[in-house]
């Protein structure tokens, strides 16, 4: 038996109410319902989850407390033990992190005649981009259009979206698939070349392009392997500690750190894209997350330090359906292709609450009230989670569709006994996406001269809440603006003389400030759970000295 | 505190006791490990976690992925951070799309001797052999679609006698059939030339230039399209 007991019990209550709910809609939340249901059960909304930024462009703008940590923090370096006239690597454009976005803009700089250099802090591909399992937007079909995705996506971001953003957005979204198609992707289609397409949670229409459910290891393999076979030079296990800049004010190459022999080198660029993706692994609000090692917030850091503005840094998105049991996986995704596919959510009781598709945030929120509300199920280990109603998939859609559709997700939770085709899923809300991030423009151009954001780094497409689909959009789209615009300003740019005088500045703030002695020091490059096991795991009250306490003569 | 049984495994040889529910990954850093190395995704969806193990007691060696695999007692534990494997640079706008390039750009194919070591090791559970068979018969869309669900860890790499790379002439198999042989989708070519004569400019400005409470009962009046 894959479940404990008691948890099967409830089962046989969602089993019980099954057939009545087959006929059941539950209504689409409206806004005026939607505003106190965040209000009081969004993460984004604990007050003490939040404090003010006391130094940099955002000085007085609200984040959670684990990303002004690292937003305050101290720099790695020590500007005058760097020699600046030691280049080691002397390029156009510098890359900075190869998940979808980076490995987009990389390609579309070196096809517009860049000489480029991609860095990134763990492997090849290594990032978010290869955990995306259910799809990516593009109003393609006859009874859809641009103009629909785009009330949809500004809908789903609360209206606060950066308008020029999202209509480039959606306007280069088909462009997008056809362009992952040319290189290789396999789309999932029906025999007459027809995309199959499905629906998502907060979009009007059915509009996701998916390959199975590893969607974005797809795109991530096929975009790494064009890495390869162009020839572009890439450096892994060598993330970025600082920028540099020059004389002139403008962004001109970074400080990378061998993370297995910890030597520095410097890269002079004429313009650098950071693409590092996201923060999941800050672990805000002691969430578990459904982001890869890396996602420490890192280019955020980086470009705070050379004065580049934030946007929406008080959002973040909690994925709906994080997987509560079992242990071994807490947090990891458990795709919205579920409830998109017909799935639905229910407590211990085997009662619908929400709308299974109405937007992330909104389900994130009603899944946490139910659970306050007691009517959740709690695991043998602390947990607690509500039922993810995933054998409706195939009583709906016909025997084998879970199978053939989510073999990812069958796999997973395989491994523990669980058949998600006889049983339910038990999920919670999980640390999933940044909603908001560098500010940019539509060519992917920061508020600092020579500096390129894209993908999940970047904030404004989504406003507060992003919709599925949209970010494996949102990486091709502004991956390959900013490698396209990029490999425009190397060709115009006069470069200075290099300097890290942005450096100084940044820790003289933090001394005014009062702070330089209490903030660790950032980008924090990897969490550290040999040190800390990470809270969101059970306490099973390991004692071990933390590195640094420990004193070798 | 968490109760949990304590259970002994080996790291490398070392013994260390951990609670018994932790992942291979989870039961590394518990002891102390920090990672760089042999840890991306932490969902199983990347690859670079590939693990050896065997037990005290019982030597066959198994595989599979450390994020995914719960910890046993007295498992012998190892990674496998790197393994050198040969990928063929092509360009994919000057190939052809049939077995005959599959050999051209991987010859080694050919000594494939059937062992089956490779789909005994694969954590996804994936008909290597199969669809390596399937490569050597030139039937690129089988091997695209039986390898499908590869995270590309390298196992297969690792344990073929013959030094062949089977993940790497999966991969090539599908883009091959991603770009020659899936057949074309008209309704996205025809919304690319919609987009491209500016069929959709004038309705995105007008959304754009709407006042916000316009925009607002557009959205919550706006037809839904049904799931299924």
């Amino acid at each position: 038996m894959p479940y404990p007991g008691y948890m099967e019990e409830s089962i046989r209550k969602v089993e019980a109410t099954r057939q009545r709910r087959l006929k059941e809609t539950f209504p689409r939340i409206t806004l005026e319902e939607k505003a106190p249901l965040l209000q009081k059960f969004h993460p984004d909304f604990i007050e003490e989850g939040m404090r003010k930024l006391l130094v940099g462009p955002n000085k007085g703008s609200r984040t959670p407390n684990e990303m002004a940590d690292v937003l305050e923090g101290n720099s790695r370096i020590d500007p005058d033990k760097i020699d600046l006239l030691r280049i080691d690597y002397d390029v156009d454009i510098l890359v900075i992190g190869c998940g979808g976005a980076g490995a987009s803009a990389a390609l579309l700089a070196q096809e517009n005649g860049a000489d480029v250099l991609l860095v990134t802090k763990l492997r090849l591909g290594d990032a978010n981009t290869v955990g995306a399992q259910a799809g990516t937007q593009a109003a393609d079909r006859p009874n859809d259009s641009p103009a629909i995705h785009y009330l949809d996506t500004m809908g789903g971001g609360g209206f606060t979206n950066v308008p020029e953003l999202v209509e480039v957005l959606v306007r280069d979204a088909p462009g997008v698939i056809n362009w992952l198609e040319s290189l290789g992707v396999m789309w999932d289609k029906n025999p007459d070349g027809s995309i199959h397409e499905l629906s998502g949670g907060g979009a009007s229409r059915l509009r996701l392009h998916s390959a199975r459910d590893y969607t974005g290891l797809e795109e991530m393999r096929v975009l790494r392997d064009e890495i390869r076979n162009r020839q572009i030079n890439y450096l892994e296990f060598s993330p970025v500690i600082e920028l540099l800049m020059d004389d002139k004010g403008q962004v001109a190459g970074a400080i990378l750190v061998n993370l297995e022999t910890n030597e520095l080198s410097l890269v002079r660029a004429k313009a650098v894209v950071i693409a590092t993706g996201g923060m999941g692994r800050l672990h805000i609000q002691a969430f578990p997350t459904t982001n890869h090692y890396g996602a420490t917030a890192d280019g955020l850091v980086l470009a705070y330090r050379v004065g580049a503005e934030l946007i929406f840094m008080d959002t973040m998105q909690y994925h709906p359906t994080g997987a509560a049991y079992p242990v071994q996986i807490l947090g990891q995704l458990v795709t919205e292709k579920i409830r998109t596919l017909g799935a639905q959510l229910v407590n211990a009781d085997g009662e619908q609450f929400i709308m299974p598709l109405d937007p992330r945030d909104v389900v994130a929120a009603a899944i946490i009230q139910e659970c306050r509300r007691g009517i959740g199920i709690k695991t043998p280990t602390g947990e607690v989670g509500v039922w993810l109603d995933s054998p409706m998939i195939d009583i709906i859609r016909g025997s084998g569709t879970i199978g053939r559709e989510l073999p990812a997700m069958v796999r997973q939770f395989g491994r523990y006994n669980i058949d998600i085709i006889t049983e339910p899923i038990l999920a919670y809300p999980t640390l999933h996406y940044q909603n908001g991030g560098i500010r940019i423009n539509p060519e992917g151009a920061t508020t600092v001269p020579g500096l390129f954001a894209a993908g999940e780094c970047e904030g404004g497409v989504h406003g507060r809440n992003r919709l599925i689909g949209n970010s494996t959009l949102d990486i091709f789209v502004f991956g390959r603006r900013a490698g396209r615009a990029a490999a425009q300003y190397v060709k115009e740019v006069k470069p200075g003389s290099l300097r890290l005088d942005h450096v100084r500045q940044w820790q003289r703030e933090l001394e005014r400030a009062g702070i330089a002695g209490s903030r660790a020091i950032s980008p924090l490059l990897l969490p550290d759970y040999a040190s800390h096991m990470p809270d969101y795991l059970p306490d099973y009250g390991r004692q071990a000295l933390a590195v640094g306490q420990i004193k070798i003569a | 505190m968490a109760e949990a049984r304590m259970i002994d495994i080996y790291i490398m040889g070392s013994r260390y006791q951990v609670p018994e529910g932790l992942t291979i990954l989870t039961a590394l850093e518990y002891c102390g490990y920090r990672m760089i190395r042999g840890c991306g995704c932490r969902a199983g969806f990347c690859g670079a976690c590939a693990t050896v193990y065997n037990f005290k007691n019982d030597p066959q060696l198994r595989y599979d992925l450390a994020c995914q695999k719960t910890i046993e007692q007295d498992m012998y534990l190892v990674q496998i951070p790197f393994f050198p494997a040969a990928k063929a640079l092509y360009n994919l706008e000057e190939v052809e799309a049939n077995g005959e390039q599959v050999l051209k750009l991987y010859p080694d194919l050919v000594k494939c001797f059937g062992c089956n070591n490779c789909t005994k090791t694969c954590p996804q559970d994936i008909e290597v052999m199969w669809f390596m068979s399937d490569a050597l018969r030139g039937d690129i869309r089988e091997v695209a679609i039986k390898s499908f669900d590869c995270v590309m860890c390298g196992l297969c790499a690792a344990r073929c006698p013959q030094g062949l790379v089977p993940y790497n002439i999966a991969l090539l198999s599908r883009r091959l059939y991603g770009r020659y042989l899936a057949p074309p989708s008209k309704h996205l070519e025809d919304r690319i030339a919609e987009i491209e004569a500016g069929k959709f400019d004038a309705e995105i400005e007008e959304l754009r230039k709407m006042e916000q409470s316009e925009l607002k009962r557009r959205y919550a009046g706006r037809e839904i399209e049904p799931a299924y």
